[in-house]
């Protein structure tokens, strides 16, 4: 008698969509690999954050099957790497724009106008906040204090380029520039470029 | 008598955040020389004495912070420097790590003899990937200086110092779950005690300090506990930054002893009221603290005397609003924040945000009925105290400070249906529409 007939198997159940393959480039492999000494040997979880934002770099978001992959570096399973992806606002799951575009949205930078920056950038874009652009070049999130409060309405390209004080009426000429001259069109942060970068 | 700058003196120079303007400019390194001939306790004594207090909200002493830690074990000990930064209104670690980081660095090292931590790691928050750049490749050259790494200036004291990028959560700036993130879990507070001094990263002892309060450590070492504690009131010694936003012509960072009051802050650092509008409100101390009002702007802003007055110093973040500003508006958009940013943990938190914010948008929207008040109010007194962390006051402060001094603005939205403050602003000054 076939008690587990396969249909009703753990394994032939349909599971979530894994994504392609991944696995870091040697370039990337490197960098955790240097990473992971910083914490004791028995404590290879701390290096997660940096292993994630490793694979989203690369791929630009985190399927699955990335996912899977930071686990089997960090030697624990995916469900805990799935446990800190959905608690940290930073992460993505689904793929997103070419440019995300982060909004401030809470006090200082909305006593500055920050709400009508997102509704400019909503119809310019012509998307809504949350959503991605057809031609995958932008997406829209409105986000909680960016720690820039005196240059507001801050915004935050991806994670790593910012803008400062983008008053509503310059939004359309905001979204050409980032457009045509990509980062480069950003103002950066407080003295960031008039002193830190040379 | 002119206030002298010293944390933030030169972060308008270029260049300013470079080990070699450090060196030339600010006695660089000199305080860690100078404390690695000490003995660690007399170190914590000096702390001690110098009464410098945390400047991440709580205010609590340092020098007990670091006495606390446990000494006799064999376990490793770990400075956690909070670099997390997102209390809103506030953006002086900012600043302070993009344009002077060598004094955190220093701060860090000198931290670490004192409490005898090998390591400290640098929990900086995920947004500031441009500051984290800057410190890095500093600390790098504090390493290839020897300020760093295995036997620092020949005392045969090691210490390495790390950054560690958050990924945007608020509530990693709680000292334990800053240190769960650190660990690479979910940033949620842990049950205290025990405390963090006794069983903090690792389950090692660790001391968790804010970014500006281990830059004040070099100075201390340098200049004396009575050069630092002269600085300043009674107990609340040492130069303090004050980040002021919101509707004041010239926001920013500004270092100032805690004599000096709100309202030169206001009106002389920041250069007073955008277009000379009254200002009706103002939050001390970064959105978790209550609000003051214009006739206490006298109260000079220390950490005793902001409580004296009914809030709290807390970050030292001005949120300074004009009389355009509408408190049910203004609480609705900081719960919008508490909502989002609840870890969780504590159901009363977690589900009290969402519903105060809930009730909030209704109210705003003019379709809240009366009873609505007397709920935001029984919700509210339901979180405070309830919850692990500080997370659940600050979440009902907004709402409950505002019912306090503006409850007539609640019951117009209810009575009116509608906001009722003049509707003329929003035309004359679009880019401060807010709603």
């Amino acid at each position: 008698m076939d008690y587990a007939p396969a249909r009703f198997h753990a394994s032939a159940r349909k599971l979530a969509e894994q994504g392609g393959d991944f696995a870091y480039t040697p370039e990337n492999q490197a960098k955790f690999d240097a990473v992971v000494q910083r914490y004791p040997a028995d404590q290879r979880k701390s290096a997660i954050l940096y292993a994630l934002y490793l694979a989203q770099g690369q791929q630009g978001y985190l399927s699955p099957a990335a996912m899977s992959h930071v686990a089997h570096h960090i030697r624990c399973t995916a469900a805990e790497v799935e446990d800190v992806v959905s608690y940290y606002t930073m992460f993505f799951t689904k793929p997103v724009g070419k440019y995300v575009i982060n909004v401030c949205r809470t006090l200082s930078c909305a006593l500055l106008g920050a709400e009508r920056v997102t509704e400019q950038l909503s119809e310019v874009l012509g998307i809504a906040p949350g959503e991605t652009d057809p031609t995958g070049t932008f997406t829209l999130l409105e986000v909680e204090c960016l720690g820039a409060c005196d240059r507001g309405p801050v915004l935050m390209i991806n994670d790593t380029d910012w803008h400062e004080r983008l008053a509503p009426e310059n939004v359309r000429t905001f979204v050409d520039d980032l457009r045509t001259r990509g980062v480069g069109a950003l103002t950066g942060c407080h003295l960031h470029k008039e002193g830190g970068k040379t | 008598m002119a206030y002298e700058p010293v944390l933030t003196k030169f972060v308008n120079e270029p260049n300013s955040y470079t080990l070699d303007f450090y060196l030339k400019h600010q006695r660089g390194y000199e305080g860690l020389r100078k404390a690695l001939t000490l003995q660690p306790n007399d170190l914590i004594e000096q702390v001690k004495a110098s009464g410098l207090r945390g400047r991440g909200g709580a205010g609590f002493p340092t020098g007990m912070k670091w006495q606390f830690v446990l000494k006799d074990t064999p376990k490793p000990k770990y400075i956690c420097c909070n670099a997390d930064e997102s209390e809103p209104g506030t953006f002086k670690d900012h600043v302070l790590m993009e344009r002077n980081p060598h004094l955190l660095i220093e701060g860090c090292a000198i931290s670490c003899y004192a409490i005898g931590a090998k390591v400290a790691y640098i929990y900086i928050r995920g947004e500031f990937f441009h500051v984290q750049e800057i410190l890095e490749a500093e600390i790098d050259k504090a390493y290839k200086a020897g300020y760093l790494g295995k036997n620092i200036l020949g005392s045969g004291f090691d210490c390495d110092v790390y950054v560690h990028r958050g990924a945007g959560a608020y509530e990693a700036g709680e000292e334990t779950a800053l240190i769960e993130s650190l660990e690479g879990k979910r940033a949620q507070p842990r049950i205290k005690p025990p405390f963090p001094a006794v069983a903090g990263l690792y389950q090692c002892p660790t001391a968790v300090n804010n970014v500006e309060t281990l830059c004040n450590v070099p100075l201390i070492v340098m200049n004396g506990a009575e050069w630092f504690s002269s600085i300043g009131p009674e107990k609340n010694g040492g130069p303090k930054l004050f980040c002021i936003s919101g509707h004041v012509k010239r926001p920013g960072v500004y270092e100032a002893s805690m004599h000096t009051t709100l309202r030169e802050l206001i009106y002389e650092q920041a250069g007073g009221m955008i277009d000379e509008r009254p200002l009706k409100a103002v939050i001390p101390g970064g959105s978790s603290v209550p609000i003051l009002l214009p006739e206490q702007l006298d109260t000079p802003a220390s950490f005793d005397h902001i409580q004296k007055a009914g809030s709290l110093l807390g970050s030292a973040g001005l949120i300074v609003m004009n009389d355009s500003v509408c408190m049910v508006w203004l609480a609705m958009n900081l719960l919008h924040f508490y909502r989002h940013e609840s870890c969780g943990k504590c159901t009363p938190c977690r589900e009290g945000s969402d519903w105060l914010f809930k009730l909030l948008r209704r109210v705003e929207a003019g379709e809240g009925q009366p009873k609505d008040l007397d709920l935001l109010f029984g919700v509210s007194n339901n979180i405070v105290g309830k919850t692990l962390c500080a997370f659940g006051d600050a979440a009902a402060t907004p709402v409950l400070t505002t019912m306090k001094l503006f409850r007539h603005e609640y019951e117009a939205h209810v009575r009116e249906g509608r906001c009722t403050l003049p509707a003329s602003w929003r035309a004359e000054h679009p880019i401060f529409a807010a709603h």
